[in-house]
């Protein structure tokens, strides 16, 4: 056994609602009886931990990681941003998971039965491990939107699929990440559940994009943190 | 020291969407470009401790099993240890006490796992795994947790299960079955429903 800190609480009014009358989804699936409180224990404090040697280049690398005879097609991007604690403390070390549609708006899950075409280049999943300033970094194909059966001529906006780790799994967080601009997030009923859905729209950025590669975008993430800086030794 | 000030709003959670598996769980479902950090296959034959598999199906709230879910496992070691430094106790075997399961590839949408029954930590709470649920239609994710039908004496003891109202502790209890093939825990997940299972504010 050991000290430790407990993680501050779940931030519920920046989180969506379980039930959502717009997501219809929802309905059956988000639980209805109020979550009891937890006293947090060793348990919820800690949590999986994968280190830089857990990632190789490769696996950031979503332009490289799926070819088989050639380039993915689409727009090139990379997405990049910072992992803080609310408190603003970076956190290092970190997993960063990541998936998406192709440009066409296609997903190689089996599951994805949209009639647009598989890029046999593409594969669309990725992960990479924050640096010791909080700092990840993703090369990848800009997606495209997609439909869904939520109601008719339902459009999910360009989105890519986010799941982080934090220092234990208080701070588990699975989210996903918005264009700027896009004309489909008014309009989605996912991100209109979703308070501050700013918040998900990442930032185009000139310093970060490459001349002559890629377009570059900032994408920022505040996880829960522990409440108090551990105790040096 | 920090202070207990806020000074920067949480980032809102999003459905994990229908379409994790190539990411989440790439090998359970058969994809090759993408090795996975985790799985259902917990502890190595040799690992110290009675070796279990925890099984069960997720149920929405008309009843049907939920195929497009994906559940995480959080334990310790069968001496109650956490790979963690925050746990100070020097662990040595290679058991992370994390796994990942998509319920799409099994018959019966069931999630299995094959780990070791985790001991008591020593703070005075019963053996538990910490479960958490992701699933399309589900906007944040839901944390539970599973205690043993045969740990009836900690169990009681347990200031969290006890913190439960004592009509919805049996949510929580995964129920033991022996066989030939070894020790199997059940427990079963109602998101919606009479029998809704416990889900905490963690
Ligand atoms: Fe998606």
């Amino acid at each position: 056994m050991s000290d430790f800190s407990e993680f501050s609480e779940r931030d519920w009014p920046s989180h969506p609602k379980y039930i959502d009358e717009g997501y219809k989804s929802t309905t059956f699936r988000g639980p209805t009886k109020p979550l009891i409180p937890l006293q947090q224990t060793l348990s919820e404090v800690t949590g999986p931990v994968y280190g830089q040697d857990s990632v190789s280049a490769l696996d950031s690398d979503l332009t490289m990681n799926g070819r088989k005879n050639g380039e993915p097609l689409g727009e090139r991007m990379i997405v990049t941003g910072k992992v803080l604690d609310e408190f603003g403390r970076p956190v290092p070390n970190t997993l960063v998971e990541i998936w998406q549609a192709n440009s066409a708006g296609r997903y190689v899950d089996l599951m994805d039965k949209h009639d647009a075409p598989l890029d046999p280049n593409f594969y669309g999943g990725g992960r990479a491990v924050t640096d010791s300033d909080g700092n990840y970094r993703f090369k990848t194909i800009r997606p495209g939107a997609y439909p869904w059966g939520n109601h008719p001529n339902a459009w999910r906006p360009a989105h890519i699929h986010f799941s982080l780790f934090g220092a234990g799994i208080a701070s588990r967080l699975v989210t996903q990440m918005y264009f700027p601009g896009d004309p489909l997030i008014p309009l989605d009923p996912i991100a209109q559940a979703t308070p501050s859905v700013d918040r998900l729209v990442a930032g185009f950025s000139l310093d970060v994009t490459e001349p002559e590669y890629a377009l570059g975008y900032v994408f920022d993430i505040v996880l829960r943190g522990p409440k108090q800086t551990p105790m040096e030794d | 020291m920090a202070s207990d000030e806020k000074k920067l709003p949480q980032t809102p959670s999003q459905t994990v969407g229908p379409f994790f598996s190539y990411g989440l769980a790439s090998e359970q479902y058969g994809f090759s470009e993408l090795s996975s950090i985790a799985g259902r296959e917990i502890a190595e034959e040799d690992e110290p401790g009675e070796h279990i598999k925890l099984v069960g199906i997720i149920y929405d709230g008309q009843g049907a099993p939920v195929s497009d879910a994906l559940v995480e496992v959080w334990q310790a070691d069968s001496q109650g240890r956490f790979a963690h430094p925050t746990d100070g106790r020097q662990k040595n075997t290679p058991f992370t006490g994390f796994g990942r399961c998509g319920t799409r590839t099994d018959p019966k949408n069931r999630f299995t796992f094959a780990t070791v029954k985790p001991g008591a930590v020593g703070d005075g709470e019963a053996p538990h795994i910490n479960l958490i649920i992701f699933m399309r239609g589900l906007l944040s994710h839901a944390y539970t947790r599973v205690y043993f039908s045969d740990e009836e004496t900690a169990n009681a003891a347990d200031p969290v299960l006890q913190s439960v109202p004592a009509d919805r502790r049996d949510t929580l209890i995964a129920t033991r079955e022996e066989s030939s093939a070894g020790v199997v825990y059940r427990f079963d997940i109602h998101m919606q429903g009479d029998q809704e299972t416990v889900f905490f504010d963690v």
